[in-house]
């Protein structure tokens, strides 16, 4: 029982680092098009669209 | 190296029509930041990510552009940059690739629906980290259920209290302070239950904890929260949807107009800064944004978006223009004769306005639902407590059985019902080419049996076509050769019909009249019967005249195209039961024609936006549910009115910000539409028939005493998993409208 004393606290971090995370995604706006983003990972920065 | 050189307009996945360009000047809209300039342009028509790099990237080669960014989700471009660059260049650039533009005012609404987004949207993720981690620490206390020591289970209660504690303040803050505003007006709503569950069940979880004993319900108060919270991030999502949608008309109003001063110099204005009495210049291809009367200048007027007539209007000084009305061919000088905030457009905003506060009146299933919820599941549980007071428990077991019931009645399947369906299918419809507004429009397009539709450009495609087979092919020639010098819709139709050709030489417009000009050495004109020299008319229809030296002139006729699928699409809401009849502004021979070829017997002509909304007003008195269907300006009043509306995708956006669902090309997707909002409708009743169907139980099982915090969490999880499950059968089953 004496492992609890770490483990659970290790988990807690774990899980507070994914919430900070989020935290950071909300705030800094990565939810704010997603339909955007979806197709900004398309556009290549090199070639104009259109040519080959 | 633009994309503008490869000469694509518009959207080239083709998810949208090439739009007009937008002819007045945003620069009265620039902000200054510092150095830098910024711009915000509304941008019509950019749907996918081949529009995203044309836009931006034409915008960024022009001179000190420092960023240019689209927002694909709301179609809002947001420019910054320095130097002498001006607003009406950036636009240019747009329009050239095909899209529309519009000047934007950045409001302080906007901001406010995004932060609430945002707000729910955090809330969301900390319940979900909390439940995630309660449940954890709660899975193995019941799975060690009488292996497990005390101290270790009080351990473990006491660090689940230590991450309910915080979660519960920071995610539970939009229903506390929901329940104590309504609490203080002395009313009720849904979140005072819930506020008062989640209150009770970590007093009493932490009385317990403290005790030593077996059950704490921290894992049932987060989970409550996560699942609420993800109902209510979905109903904000598409509010937010919906009011960046409604944004469209304030885009309208603030395009800029060129007023002239007395010495002659022209000066940009925003239409709200237009006084009676301004002189106004109106260039050809603009639109007039009050009700002016022309002082000088003749031109052809496109005023079919104002009254539903669908050919151009010859207009000269002293004849007045409505707001709303294109001007065809020569530039017109006029006097506005209202304010901005008095003119048509803005009395049609009125009306708009008129028919959102009948909508706000409008109760929604869910909204009915709760109101029947809220005190039975109040007065069952102050019953149980009472019952097991007087059947000689001790006060704590009583409060904890109370307390019990409280939660295991708490609405996360009611709370997920609806707005899972209306996600559901939102997504649906846009897949099959509609863009539904509103959550609740699902439930009001279900209710409807009726379907008044507007005839130019939502029955017919608004654009006349040559009859081709009574003209010689050498008469097309030669009208084709005049027509191609002028924009008159019908020497487009002309030029459409011809192809690619030469132009005849000297060329001159005669507004209201028609064209002259030199073909092969000889003098030809098209135009009217009577300029012509060709006599009356006999028929309805829309024709011109050509007239050759001294020949006699040959009749050339246009016709206004019926959508292709209309007359399969109004079989289909026939079958759907719903009753079908036209509502327009144009001529009756013009309406007679289209009614007749769809087989529609009840139709109306000559219709004002008033008679529109008056004939609306009727329908609904006499117990009808009328979903209309337009795209005009004239339309916009009753397109808010209607208990539900639609606009097709080419509509004015002032229509389509009125209407609940925007649709792309054809009728094709209406059917769908009525069909999807049934189902929709159909599984929401489930839902909540499942959710009263769970509590009746759930209740007696909690009431007796038996819902621990694991039947809690199952009994919670699984019903609302239930409910999401049933909303997403929508999307399964794939049946179409027959």
């Amino acid at each position: 029982m004496s492992g609890l004393v770490f483990l659970i606290p290790i988990a807690l971090l774990m899980g507070l680092t994914g919430l900070a995370a989020f935290i950071w995604a909300v705030r800094s706006g990565q939810f704010d098009d997603p339909d955007g983003a979806a197709h900004r990972i398309l556009i290549s920065p090199d070639a104009p669209l259109g040519e080959p | 190296m633009t994309s503008a050189e490869t000469g694509i307009k518009g959207c080239p996945s083709r998810l949208a029509p090439p739009d007009a360009p937008n002819t007045s000047d945003p620069a009265p809209f620039v902000r200054k930041v510092g150095p830098q300039s910024r711009l915000t342009l509304s941008v019509r028509g950019a749907k996918c990510g081949a529009c995203l790099s044309r836009i931006e990237g034409a915008v960024t080669a022009l001179p000190g552009v420092a960023s240019a960014r689209l927002n694909l989700s709301n179609g809002r471009l947001d420019v910054a940059w320095t130097g002498d660059l001006t607003a009406q260049r950036i636009s240019a650039a747009v329009n050239d690739l095909g899209y529309g533009t519009a000047p934007l005012d950045t409001g302080s609404g906007d901001q406010a629906h995004k932060k609430e987004e945002q707000s729910l949207l955090l809330a969301m993720g900390v319940a979900g980290f909390a439940t995630a981690n309660i449940m954890l620490l709660s899975v193995s206390v019941w799975g060690g259920a009488g292996e497990m020591g005390e101290a270790t289970r009080q351990g473990l209660h006491a660090v689940s209290g230590l991450i309910a504690l915080p979660t519960l303040l920071f995610s539970g803050q939009p229903f506390f302070r929901s329940a104590w505003n309504v609490l203080k007006r002395r009313r009720t709503n849904m979140d005072v239950p819930i506020s008062l569950a989640l209150i009770l069940a970590f007093s009493v979880s932490v009385a317990e904890t403290i005790r030593g004993g077996e059950h704490a319900y921290f894992d049932a108060a987060c989970m409550l929260l996560f699942f609420l919270l993800i109902g209510r991030f979905l109903d904000a999502r598409v509010r937010r949807q919906a009011y960046s949608a409604a944004r469209g008309l304030a885009a309208l109003s603030s395009r800029t107009v060129t007023r002239l001063a007395c010495d002659g110099t022209s000066q940009s204005l925003r239409a709200q800064d237009i006084r009676r009495g301004d002189r106004i210049l109106l260039a050809p291809g603009e639109r007039a944004v009050v009700d002016m009367k022309i002082e000088s200048g003749e031109s052809e007027v496109d005023e079919s978006l104002v009254t539903g007539e669908s050919l151009p209007r010859f207009s000269a000084p002293g004849m007045s223009l409505m707001a709303g009305a294109i001007n065809l061919s020569q530039p017109l000088i006029g006097r506005a004769t209202a304010a901005s905030a008095d003119s048509l457009l803005a009395d049609i905003a009125r009306m708009l306005e008129a028919g959102e506060q009948k909508r706000s009146t409008y109760r929604r299933i869910a909204d009915k639902a709760v109101s029947l919820y809220v005190p039975v599941v109040h007065s069952v549980a102050l019953l149980t407590f009472l019952g097991w007071l007087l059947a000689g428990r001790d006060m704590r077991e009583a409060i904890l059985i109370a307390v019990s019931t409280l939660i295991i009645t708490c609405p996360c399947a009611l709370a997920l019902a609806a707005p899972v369906v209306q996600v559901v299918a939102a997504g649906r419809l846009f897949r099959g080419g509609v863009y539904l507004k509103s959550g609740d429009a699902l439930e009001r397009i279900a209710a409807c049996d009726h379907v008044i539709f507007d005839k130019t450009g939502t029955l017919t495609l608004g654009t006349p076509r040559l009859i081709s087979e009574q003209l010689s092919p050498a008469d097309l020639a030669v009208a084709a050769q005049l027509a191609r010098a002028s924009r008159h819709p019908l020497s487009r139709a002309l030029t459409a019909a011809a192809g690619p050709g030469p132009v005849a030489t000297g060329v001159k417009e005669f507004p209201g009249l028609g064209l002259e000009g030199n073909v092969d050495g000889v003098t030809c004109r098209l135009g009217s019967a009577v300029w012509t020299g060709a006599g009356p008319v006999a028929h309805s229809g829309a024709s011109l005249f050509l007239a050759r030296g001294s020949d006699t002139p040959a009749e050339i006729r246009f016709e206004d195209d019926i959508q292709p699928e209309a007359a399969q699409a109004i079989a289909q809401l026939r079958r759907l039961g719903l009753g079908v009849e036209i509502v327009s502004g144009d001529r009756p021979g013009a309406v007679a024609a289209v009614a007749a070829k769809l087989g529609i017997e009840t139709w109306m002509a000559s219709a004002s936006p008033h008679d529109k909304v008056r004939r609306l007003t009727e329908l609904e008195a006499s117990g009808k549910r009328v979903l209309m269907i337009g795209d005009g300006l004239n339309d916009a009043g009753a397109l808010a009115l209607a208990h539900a509306s639609a606009a097709p995708g080419g509509a004015l956006d002032v229509s389509q910000s009125a209407a609940d669902a925007v649709y792309a090309a054809g009728l094709a997707p209406l059917p769908l539409l009525v069909h999807t909002a049934r189902r929709a409708r159909a599984a929401m009743l489930q839902n909540f028939a499942f959710a009263a169907a769970y509590n009746f139980v759930a209740v007696p099982v909690a009431i007796i005493g038996y819902a621990t915090p694991l039947v809690a969490a199952i009994a919670m999880s699984g019903s609302s998993l239930i409910v999401c499950l049933n909303a997403i059968r929508l999307n399964l089953n794939s049946e179409k409208p027959a």
